[in-house]
């Protein structure tokens, strides 16, 4: 019958296995203080190991080269300017530079770029403005060197802004030139 | 009670009346009441505005016509319930007396009758204090056109009372806006001054801007904005034909049409610089008017179709210009402080309306052709793109609140009755239409 099966010896024995498990648990704990209950045991180890250095990667973790991925993360596709402003600002320069250079290496690529204002003006007033913003950073990447013939420039006003908030920030956000990959990019 | 004389007049005249025909009694009586447009601190005139008999049409024409004299700041309906004479008979004379008890200054009264299909509506307007007509005017038309009907009526009594022309049969082409204010979709629409029939023109694939009519009422031209850039386009609402204007190998924006309709003014964009031209649309030949690397653009006709007022920052910050038709001898109009846009010339020549921007406030606000007498008739967050109703006494213009999605308000030219338009829902860009035949 199952109830006198389960006898009070029985029961202390259990008692006992449990304990010496714990036993054991509490040394390890004190051995390797860092790894949890449930942590792998110290024989797999919990990162791979380092690569051999003189040997590549067997898979690129990042973007694509000369993908509009790389060129959005590596380079920047978006540079701002000053209130009712179409001057290349000190900060956009470096972006340009970077931009013109990607642009050099990967030579198929045709490029649109996309003047934006904020909502800070009338439409088209602001029309305008973004044309004369997109041909800055057209004048800019032609002056280093990229042909104009793969350049095509577009302005979308107040129209399409990518903050759609109304602080000062909002509005900074919204003054920018995008430049967007239209052919040629992997 | 009127005469027999007067009566067997009245039906003889009645029958012969057409569409927007004289005054009854030939020459229109000096009316003891009218109502002064130009007066910025003017009381509104009481008036009152009966169902008309013949049912359920006859009082739905009744209420048109309240909301738009309503509409206009300029008259005060009176709550039908404090009406003391009923059932009135539009051959009879109105009983004078329970008109003066009620203090009403200004009385309209009418009769629809079925007339084989077709509607027909007699209305009097009447001076209540000297007792006497001072419109008779009989319209007839289909009966799903019942609110033109008592938009005409609408604008006799106005024309009568104010010496101006009215503007309540006209219509206002839009840009119908949802979405989110990253996603906006917006679509060309367009509907009856007081919002109703609300009609939408395109499909939303394309972000749509500036509609602005033809004289003719049957045509708009507007900016459509795709990926690669913006191009202005014809549309004609009778026929839906839609046709890009021109090729210039750049982009196009802010057309607007000529008096006579024979021509379209627009910015044109080559290598970042915004020029207006000018285009014929019959030889379809377009010719340059300004020549300047500032930014110009929003040109707008004068009346007379000799001149243009536009924008331009040729002088380091957005003013207002104007030059010849053929782009003769620009000259600056607007000197007070602040940014300058949208010039529109008043369809009677005497202001130019627009857009200011200063001080982190949006205003509307006009001006005379020569720049002076400058007065600002709104202030929010963003007012902007004001549109005159064919009288010039009246503005339409859109309005965002901080974040908020835009609404068509209005204005008087005086700045005193400032109000949300009758449409529901969100709108931006208005243009009136002029008014229709």
């Amino acid at each position: 019958m199952a109830i006198t099966s389960f006898s009070t010896k029985d029961g202390l024995k259990i008692t006992a296995a449990a304990l010496a498990v714990l036993a054991l648990a509490a040394c390890q704990t004190n051995r390797k203080p860092t790894l949890s209950p449930t942590a792998p045991t110290p024989t797999a180890p919990t990162v791979p190991a380092p690569p051999n250095p003189t040997t590549p990667p067997p898979v690129s973790l990042g973007p694509i080269p000369g993908s509009t991925q790389d060129f959005v993360i590596n380079v920047g596709d978006r540079v701002y300017f000053d209130f009712d402003s179409f001057d290349i600002r000190a900060d956009a320069q470096p972006i340009l530079e970077a931009q013109a250079g990607w642009l050099q290496r990967y030579s198929g690529v045709q490029i649109r770029i996309e003047g934006n204002a904020d909502e800070r003006g009338t439409r088209e007033y602001n029309l305008a403005l973004g044309a004369r913003r997109a041909n800055s950073v057209r004048d800019f990447l032609v002056s280093r060197g990229v042909s104009a013939a793969r350049i095509s420039t577009a302005s979308y006003g107040k129209e399409q802004p990518i903050d759609g908030g109304t602080s000062e920030e909002a509005y900074q956000r919204n003054r920018n030139a995008h430049t967007a990959l239209t052919a040629g990019a992997r | 009670m009127i005469s027999d004389m007067r009566r067997n007049v009245l039906t003889a005249a009645l029958a012969a009346l057409t569409l927007l025909c004289a005054g009854f009694f030939g020459h229109p009586a000096r009316a003891e009441i009218e109502v002064d447009v130009n007066r910025g601190d003017v009381q509104p005139l009481p008036i009152a505005v009966p169902a008309m008999s013949g049912g359920q049409i006859g009082a739905q024409i009744a209420q048109v016509i309240t909301s738009n004299l309503e509409s206009s700041g300029l008259f005060r309906p009176i709550d039908p319930n404090a009406f003391i004479e009923r059932d009135l008979n539009v051959t009879i004379q109105p009983r004078f007396p329970d008109w003066k008890a009620i203090n009403a200054q200004a009385l309209i009264n009418g009769a629809v009758v079925d007339e084989g299909g077709r509607l027909r509506v007699d209305f009097r307007l009447w001076d209540v204090f000297s007792e006497q007509q001072l419109l008779g005017l009989q319209f007839t038309a289909s009966p799903e056109n019942w609110r033109r009907i008592a938009h005409k009526i609408s604008d006799a009594v106005y024309e009568r009372l104010t010496g101006e022309k009215g503007y309540f049969d006209t219509r206002v082409a839009f840009v119908a806006e949802s979405g989110t204010r990253t996603k906006r979709v917006t679509r060309l629409a367009i509907m009856d001054q007081d919002g109703a029939n609300p009609t939408y023109l395109t499909d939303g694939g394309f972000i749509v801007m500036t509609p602005r009519f033809s004289p003719t009422s049957q045509e708009l031209t507007y900016t459509e904005l795709r990926p690669e850039g913006s191009s202005i386009y014809l549309l004609n609402l009778e026929t839906a034909r839609r046709e890009k204007l021109g090729q210039f190998g750049g982009m196009t924006f802010s057309p607007r049409f000529s008096p006579d309709g024979s021509r379209v003014a627009f910015s044109a964009e080559r290598g970042g610089n915004s020029d207006i031209f000018v285009m014929n649309l019959h030889s379809r030949g377009s010719s340059r008017l300004t020549a300047d690397p500032a930014i110009d653009t929003s040109p707008s006709f004068s009346p007379d179709g000799n001149q243009i007022v536009f924008n331009s920052d040729r002088g380091g910050s957005p003013q207002l210009y104007i030059m010849g038709a053929d782009g003769a001898s620009p000259r600056r109009i607007s000197f007070g402080q602040g940014r300058y846009t949208t010039p529109v010339w008043s369809p009677t020549g005497e202001f130019i309306a627009f857009t200011k921007q200063v001080g982190g406030a949006f205003h509307i606000g006009v001006m005379r052709p020569d720049g002076s007498g400058e007065r600002i008739l709104t202030t929010s967050y963003l007012d902007e793109g004001p549109t005159w109703a064919p009288n010039g006494r009246v503005l339409m213009f859109f309005r965002e609140t901080s974040g908020g999605a835009p609404r068509l308000w209005t204005v008087d030219v005086t700045g005193r009755i400032l109000r949300p338009s009758a449409r529901q829902g969100s709108g931006s860009d208005p243009a009136w239409s002029p008014l229709l035949n």
